[in-house]
């Protein structure tokens, strides 16, 4: 393996976005872990809001970046929660920028939505739902949006196959009389 | 120049059912590409958009759990098919960001040449595109004729014109030869005439203008809270460029500006990709003078990237990666870790978020994609304004229906 990447300016910036978030909230409220030039801070969904209103407002990162979920069903050597959703925000003065994640888990997945916070998270939200399952409370229009309505699954969990479980066959047919 | 927006219509319940609806799409000779929207129409006024995206969906996130880090790079490709090669850096830097690896100098200068002929392509075809559009078919005449001379770079340098498959982890497919410098020197030698022939033709004409000043207002704050990035943010005033602002490859080396306006309408959009082209030929020409020379793929002893065809059939060691490589349930080891990375695309932000199991398939491989995010801000924008202004907004933030539903 060869030398890790050089760190670049921005590596300053995140560790003052976790500092001043420290100092807002006490170290209490998040666990931190390190890889490379992320900083990720791993929250409970019931302190997530509090801990994202806290860095939109006082620690500067306005723009939230990334929404997205991941399924951990059987990765190796891990004991959490199944699911986890992670929030990438960004300080546009500071380029700074951190990794939130929040875990959920079966059979209810459910989160805060940050609709509130951010309107842009909007899509990324429903993208989420429709593609694991994980209901956002407080989002204003949680419906599918890539898949059809009629589709039952969720798609990119781990236990749905590659090819289907044959969804799409069973959808009714419209002909062009009927439609 | 803000947009002047009508007030909010207050319908009684008979004007109400006066709306009517329109489906546009999603095969429509003007999206270019598969969308549908759902117009509520009051006349011509649009009273309410709906987009409906999925209507190409074919699981390409699934897709980057079940192929290794090497073979995805083909999936990227068509992710956003007017600028692959940028998907393909963006990809393999988050690849490389996870394994911890500095690419070769040279290497990192080839993949700023091709991220940025990508980004030329693709604003040549959005800006070419809005053109057409609105009436000036010559000017996306122009803009396609100038990327076929790309098509053509990317055909020496890889053997592909649409679809190149570029980039490997650590590396590259082949090293640049002469020809592709030929042909590249050969794009920047055309911009200029382009360029020029575009702004003649639309700087000062009087339809286009009209057509686009005013046209989809989106304030700064708007912006960033809905997440835009790239053109769109800074057509908007948010002066935001991961170049400059979390640099990557080897672009602190280079001197380039980042173009903003702050009017925030189709119009500043517009001029902000027309002068990033600029600055992008820039950083071309910068890169081309200084090209390093020396390897463009990590030494043979690191055990990640194929061997190119000489080392692979003139050695021993050579013969022993490339099987290693590509046989099943062989490859590279990956750290059982996650990480987010993101490079600054034609249209924004593109990020991927990995989550690495320690075999070479990714556990998870989520992608941030600029489409995505901006035809959620079109309802908000397109509210009150004209039927015939939906193209001019579609175009001008240059949505791709491949990355928008992946």
């Amino acid at each position: 393996m060869s030398t890790a990447a050089t760190p670049s300016a921005d590596v300053a910036a995140d560790a003052a976005i976790l500092s001043a978030l420290t100092a807002s909230l006490g170290d209490g409220a998040f666990t931190v872990a390190r890889f490379r030039d992320n900083i990720r801070i791993h929250v409970t969904p019931e302190r997530l809001i509090e801990v994202l209103t806290a860095l939109k407002t006082r620690c500067g990162c306005v723009y939230l970046a990334e929404l997205g979920g991941a399924d951990y069903l059987k990765y190796p050597g891990r004991s959490g929660t199944r699911f986890e959703v992670h929030y990438v925000l960004r300080n546009l003065d500071t380029s700074g920028k951190i990794v939130v994640k929040a875990g959920v888990d079966d059979p209810d997945p459910t989160l805060p939505s940050v609709y509130s916070l951010w309107p842009g998270a909007d899509w990324m939200e429903r993208e989420v739902f429709d593609m694991y399952g994980i209901r956002f409370e407080g989002h204003p229009d949680l419906r599918r949006i890539l898949m059809p309505d009629e589709f039952t699954a969720f798609p990119l969990r781990k236990d749905y196959p590659l090819r289907g479980r044959g969804e799409r066959h069973n959808f009714p047919k419209l002909t062009r009389e009927e439609s | 120049m803000p947009a002047p927006l009508l007030d909010e219509p207050e319908l009684d319940s008979e004007a109400k059912q006066a709306t009517w609806t329109l489906n546009f799409g999603p095969q429509h000779p003007a999206t270019h590409t598969t969308l549908r929207l759902i117009l509520e129409l009051d006349g011509e006024r649009i009273v309410k958009a709906t987009p409906h995206i999925g209507y190409l969906h074919s699981g390409f996130e699934k897709l980057g759990e079940h192929l290794n880090y090497n073979q995805y790079v083909t999936i990227v490709d068509r992710k956003n098919y007017i600028s692959p090669p940028m998907n393909e850096v963006a990809w393999h830097h988050a690849v490389e960001k996870l394994m911890g690896l500095e690419l070769t100098p040279r290497c990192q200068y080839i993949r700023v040449i091709i991220g940025e002929l990508a980004r030329i392509s693709d604003h040549l075809l959005c800006t070419g595109a809005a053109a057409l559009d609105l009436g000036a078919f010559t000017a996306f005449l122009y803009a396609f004729n100038l990327r076929e001379q790309i098509y053509d770079v990317y055909e020496e340098m890889s053997g592909y014109r649409f679809h190149p498959g570029y980039t490997r982890v650590g590396g590259l497919l082949y090293d640049f030869n002469d020809r592709v410098l030929d042909k590249i020197r050969k794009v920047l030698h055309s911009f200029p005439q382009v360029f020029g022939d575009m702004s003649k033709l639309l700087f000062r004409n009087r339809i286009f203008l009209d057509r686009m000043r005013g046209v989809g207002y989106l304030s700064k704050a708007d912006a960033i809270a809905y997440s835009c990035a790239g053109p769109v943010a800074r057509g908007s005033g948010v002066h935001y460029d991961l170049r400059k602002d979390a640099p990557y490859l080897a672009y602190p080396d280079f001197d380039f500006e980042v173009p903003y306006c702050e009017e925030g309408d189709c119009w500043a959009r517009f001029m902000v990709r027309m002068e990033e082209m600029r600055q992008s030929v820039s950083i071309i020409q910068q890169a081309m003078a200084k090209l390093p020379t020396g390897p463009v793929n990590l030494p043979i002893a690191e055990k990640l990237n194929l061997p190119d065809k000489a080392t692979t059939y003139n050695s021993m060691e050579g013969l022993i990666q490339h099987f290693e490589l590509v046989m099943p349930n062989r490859g590279f080891e990956t750290p059982v870790e996650e990480i987010y990375a993101a490079v600054e695309g034609p249209n924004g932000e593109l990020g991927y978020y990995l989550v690495a199991d320690g075999t070479e398939f990714a556990w998870r491989v989520r992608t941030r994609p600029p489409s995505f995010i901006h035809f959620s801000v079109f309802p908000h924008i397109i509210k009150n304004h004209m039927l015939a202004d939906v193209v001019a907004v579609l175009g001008s933030l240059s949505i791709i229906a491949a990355e928008l539903d992946r």
